[in-house]
């Protein structure tokens, strides 16, 4: 498969662009495999992509029952940050940001990674001190950001809203330069791409329906697509992690909710940074497109079936216009759900479960896609050398027995 | 969803009634005998079906009661409620 460059560009110009080789193969499944990852999401193909890349794992399947990147990495609102309270979190996520900076680069694929910076909006005087708290610990674990007043917000982004007359003024916020966005589906395609690259196969239309085991030892699975036998099984998704984990026979401190999102019509650059607010709920950022994407809250109740509420919208973007009264008139072109497995923690569980070689990798909840690359990678070390990392050690299940628990819960800037 | 019929007030808008997690989770007797596992499994461990769950809603906007219900969590229909202590 040929590298993108300016000159493949210009080579393929000269035919119209219509003889571009297909990025990843469709290759029929083998029967057996060194490893088989369980889901196509970003999470999904960054774990197949590293353990082909890190630890030189080529003879792998990733198996997903749709199409690749189709479920919540094709969904989300596509922000990245790292600016987590607890030193655990902390260092995931800021490994991630870490590979993030690289990413197009390794990839060879522009994920058009865009670092615009994140505000997380403070409306009370309990915000602020938790935004000062959340700032002093970032900067103690290497990450920036600094503390910003309602005024440099408002030079900053000259539509928002920082009248103090309103229901929830904007007092101040916290802002991490390096935070920003990127193209979801590239992650997804970059990633298969790479890994397809090394050998890896890429197994779409496959869902698993049972998880062999023998002697308390993982030994496959059974897909619609027939038997594929592999040593190490990992799983990697989300909202479906219950229901995998029963077919393995444990239980999970999962519940999945559906969470939704909606792009407005394309307008004209009006918004060069990402905003977010916690306590009103609502975030946003405008695409390259020139869309306003913007994403809601969880439903409270449990669903998988990747839609949401009409008070769950109405909520958001009652929010939205308090924030920018200028986008009250703005239309709402599309509006979708995912299914997010949100832990009692609000943090991902990362490691080794009852069954040996069998791994899972979920509870992301809210916010995985800014973790791709270093879910991935952390998960990609789990697989292969059949231990945690240490960076994704204090996210293993048994946390929920020992009582090790990292809250980040209203901790983080926990929107998504 | 949007409408749920709270077995004590009838049928209601969806925004009345808040969502209070899975039904039917009994507290253990002789909790000073518990191993930490087993502390786990009543606290954090769920079903979270796909398919029909069991669960407790609050009629938060009504007359504050809790009840059971049983949804379907993929396309979200609820096929009863009933009162706690009944059985659906």
């Amino acid at each position: 498969m040929s590298k993108y460059s300016i000159f493949s560009l210009a080579r393929n110009a000269m035919s119209y662009h219509q003889n571009w080789a297909a990025a990843w193969r469709s290759p029929e499944p083998k029967q057996q495999y060194d490893a088989i990852i369980i889901g196509g999401g970003g999470h999904g193909l960054a774990t197949a992509y590293y353990m082909a890349k890190e630890h030189g794992m080529t003879n792998i399947a990733v198996l997903e029952k749709g199409w690749i990147g189709g479920g919540n990495t094709g969904r989300n609102t596509t922000i990245v940050r790292s600016n987590y309270l607890w030193d655990e979190s902390a260092h995931l996520y800021e490994k991630s940001m870490k590979l993030w900076e690289g990413l197009s680069q390794d990839l060879n694929y522009n994920v058009m990674f865009s670092q615009r910076g994140v505000y997380n909006l403070g409306h009370t005087l309990q915000d602020m001190r938790d935004i000062q708290r959340r700032v002093n610990a970032n900067r103690l674990n290497g990450i920036d950001g600094h503390v910003v007043s309602a005024q440099e917000i408002k030079a900053a982004i000259p539509h928002i809203n920082i009248d103090q007359g309103c229901r929830y003024p904007i007092l101040g916020a916290s802002f991490q330069p390096r935070g920003g966005v990127a193209r979801h589906d590239a992650v997804a395609w970059g990633f298969a791409r790479g890994a397809d690259r090394r050998g890896v196969d890429i197994i779409q239309n496959c869902e698993v329906t049972s998880i062999l085991q023998e002697n308390g030892m993982v030994t496959g699975v059974e897909t619609s697509r027939g038997k594929i036998m592999a040593p190490k099984v990992g799983v990697v998704v989300a909202g479906h992690c219950s229901v995998l984990a029963d077919m393995a026979g444990f239980r999970m401190p999962i519940e999945s909710h559906p969470l939704q999102a909606l792009v407005s019509e394309p307008i004209k650059p009006i918004l060069d940074t990402v905003v977010m607010s916690n306590a009103v709920h609502g975030y946003v950022s405008q695409s390259d497109k020139g869309d306003l994407v913007i994403g809601a809250g969880i439903d409270s109740y449990n669903g998988y079936g990747q839609r949401g509420s009409f008070s769950g919208i109405e909520h958001t973007v009652s929010a939205i216009v308090e924030l920018f009264p200028i986008f009250s008139r703005v239309r709402m072109n599309r509006q979708w759900g995912g299914i997010v497995d949100t832990a009692p923690d609000a943090c991902p569980i990362i490691g080794n479960t009852p069954v040996k070689g069998l791994y899972f990798n979920c509870g992301w909840g809210t916010g995985g896609f800014k973790a791709t690359p270093g879910s991935g990678w952390v998960f990609a070390h789990n697989v292969a050398t059949g231990e945690p990392h240490e960076l994704n050690r204090p996210f293993a299940l048994d946390r929920f027995v020992t009582g090790h628990l990292i809250d980040e819960h209203g901790a983080a800037g926990v929107a998504h | 969803m949007l409408l749920i019929e709270c077995p004590y007030c009838g049928e209601r808008d969806e925004t009345e009634f808040s969502y209070a997690g899975e039904a039917h989770i009994a507290r253990p007797l002789e909790t000073e005998k518990l191993n930490d596992a087993e502390w786990a499994d009543y606290l954090f461990m769920r079903k979270n079906p796909k398919g029909a769950h069991r669960e407790q809603w609050l009629h938060a906007a009504g007359c504050r009661r809790y009840f059971n219900a049983e949804r379907d969590t993929v396309n979200y229909k609820v096929k009863s409620t009933y009162k706690i202590g009944e059985q659906s």
